[in-house]
């Protein structure tokens, strides 16, 4: 085929000119769009390492060169605890206090309630899971009073534990949405298998399904403990008590009382950045499976 | 018709194995998915209805349903002037803001989505260009607000962009986030910073999926690039982008935390959204009726949404 069209090969000085200027255009353009995406958080990073009166004096683009560096910003924000109080380092530990409990427990109920939808069988079953796909789209917004009134008549507003029982709840629709499809893609006759062997369904789903799930699951708990990490709005009116306040909430804070404050700001931002970054740099290839096993279907 | 799939593998002799399978069949598989259902009904399905109900009543967060008022919450959001503007031109108000998000976030992600996914397949340092666009979808929309409202800074020594503005125009530096006319289309600059790089992801796997056969018959037709870009590659890859379309219109309207920590809705108002408003006169105004009352707008535009989302999952089971 290809010799009975020969495909246009670049010959003559003119033609190998137009591929060299198309091929320059098109590193141009990655490269440009590249930088268009790291320059923000590139000037922030500097400047958390500068000091206050040198982010007064120059922008951080002219940095390279001149003086001005320090660690100080950091340890300012680690350590200072009126800035604003608790201090970002009670934040820091309020963050990890509320993300992981937040975390495991819509994964293993999730994980439950999936493999009753992939491979038990019950009236209604596949109406009430496409309820829960349903409840994907709902607003959080709607949520808040309502959730709010319960949480109060329970004593839970303010509470680690009705934040932990949101974020489970919130996490559920998405979680059982993925874990379900991927469970339903296992092969019938592992199941068969074991089942004429005499297993529990307890016992398939511990010893064969879960080990088979990992990838899966991984992908499922670093999106939802993102999500929880950098969620500001739940912890915000569920959790009143400045004192459990995460990282989200103090970044907020510190805007409103030390708006201008960039040494401080732009420290403040990187912790709390430091968790997520290391979980994307550590973990990038479930996190792309998990984006297209979710979205794109075959 | 698959009893072995679920097999009660027990002799068939010593047990009526129908009434045996049916209560199995009763009780069990709601064992497993029980703790889900609870958890979902206290969240998400109660709430719903409760916020139908409080959007009718004019009450506090506290006392939600302290007086039935019927429609006037609705009313009253459809005649403020921050929510819908019907006298000033342009009507700077939370529904058209929204609208303005659903049209220019959607496209502008979705277009950056799609370049740099093509784009970015053709050179070598590919992961390295798609890292850097993936990386802001990782952190939290109150560290991209500092972000930005750094590089926004109305100061020209500070904001790289009044530095860029400054050098290459003879104006002063502008306020990007204080002016009414300004501060929509700066925010949503902001949010396509975050989501272009989960489009990206989805259309670059799509793309890179296309089969090669038909794009070469493409080219060996004679078809440029451009022509097979957009005649052969787009069309095939309609799927996936409408996938995409859909989630960030669902993002636009959902958005709230990158208004509330960049302008809490101002300069006077202009910035609002309808997902902000929610939280605004809920928790700032303590107008827990109103709020309710814009939140249920806020459910009614997502409908066709999620009847889009369920037929796509239907679909999808029906072909597997």
């Amino acid at each position: 085929m290809k010799t009975a069209v020969a495909p246009p090969v670049p010959t003559s000085l003119g033609e190998r000119l137009t591929g060299r200027v198309s091929k320059g255009a098109l590193h141009l353009a990655v490269v440009g769009i590249a930088l268009l995406w790291l320059v923000p958080s590139l000037g922030l990073l500097v400047t958390s390492f500068r000091t206050r009166a040198a982010i007064a004096q120059s922008g951080w683009w002219t940095a390279v060169g001149k003086g001005g560096w320090t660690v100080d910003n950091y340890t300012q924000v680690l350590t200072r605890g009126d800035l604003p109080p608790p201090g970002f380092a009670s934040n820091f530990v309020n963050s990890l206090v509320i993300t992981v409990p937040s975390t495991i427990l819509p994964i293993v109920i999730a994980a439950l309630a999936a493999y009753a939808f992939a491979w038990m069988r019950f009236p209604g079953r596949d109406w009430i899971f496409l309820g829960i796909v349903a409840l994907l789209v709902i607003p959080l917004q709607v949520t808040w009073v309502p959730v709010l009134q319960i949480f109060n008549r329970l004593r839970l507003t303010g509470s680690f534990l009705g934040l932990w029982l949101a974020h489970t709840g919130y996490g559920l629709p998405f979680a059982i949405f993925l874990l379900r499809n991927f469970f339903v893609q296992l092969p019938r006759e592992l199941f068969e298998s074991a089942k004429v062997d005499g297993a529990s369904d307890l016992k398939v789903f511990l010893r064969i399904v879960l080990p088979l799930s990992v990838p899966v699951i991984a992908s499922l708990a670093i999106f939802q403990f993102l999500w929880v990490w950098n969620d500001l709005m739940n912890a915000l009116i569920y959790l009143q008590d400045p004192g459990k306040a995460p990282l989200t909430v103090g970044i907020r804070n510190l805007l409103g009382q030390y708006g201008n404050e960039w040494h401080l700001l732009a420290s403040g931002a990187f912790i709390s950045l430091s968790i997520p970054l290391l979980v994307f740099f550590s973990l990038q290839r479930y996190f792309v499976r998990g984006i297209t096993a979710g979205a794109v279907k075959g | 018709m698959s009893l072995s799939a679920r097999g009660v593998a027990l002799p068939l002799e010593t047990r009526p194995r129908a009434a045996r399978q049916r209560r199995t069949r009763n009780w069990r598989p709601w064992v497993w998915v029980l703790p889900a259902l609870a958890l979902l009904a206290v969240f998400l399905v109660w709430p719903v209805v409760r916020t139908v109900w409080v959007s009718f009543y004019d009450g506090t967060i506290i006392n939600p349903d302290r007086e039935f008022v019927g429609l006037d919450n609705y009313t009253e959001l459809l005649t403020a002037d921050q929510f819908f503007v019907r006298y000033n031109l342009p009507p700077w108000s939370a529904l058209f803001n929204s609208a303005l998000w659903v049209v220019l976030f959607t496209s502008a992600v979705v277009g950056f989505g799609l370049l740099i996914a093509v784009l970015a397949d053709r050179v070598r340092y590919e992961r390295v260009a798609k890292a850097i666009v993936f990386l802001p979808l990782v952190i939290s929309a109150t560290a991209a607000s500092v972000v930005f409202r750094f590089l926004y800074a109305a100061d020209p020594e500070i904001g790289l962009l009044n530095a860029m503005w400054t050098t290459i125009s003879p104006f002063a530096p502008v306020p990007w986030l204080g002016r009414p006319e300004l501060v929509n289309f700066t925010l949503i600059g902001a949010a396509v910073w975050i989501w272009t790089g989960l489009a990206m992801t989805i259309l670059s796997a799509a793309y890179k999926a296309l089969p090669q056969e038909v794009l070469e018959a493409a080219r060996v037709d004679g078809a440029t690039a451009w022509q097979t870009f957009r005649r052969v590659s787009i069309p095939m890859m309609k799927g996936p982008i409408i996938v995409v379309a859909v989630t960030m219109i669902i993002n636009a309207l959902k958005a709230i935390d990158l208004v509330l920590v960049m302008t809490a809705g101002g300069p006077r108002g202009s910035s609002r959204i309808v997902g902000f408003t929610v939280f605004w006169e809920i928790f700032n105004n303590n107008k827990a009726g109103k709020g309710s009352a814009a939140a249920v707008l806020l459910l009614v535009l997502m409908i066709p949404l999620m009847w889009y989302q369920l037929r796509q999952i239907r679909g999808e089971r029906g072909g597997a």
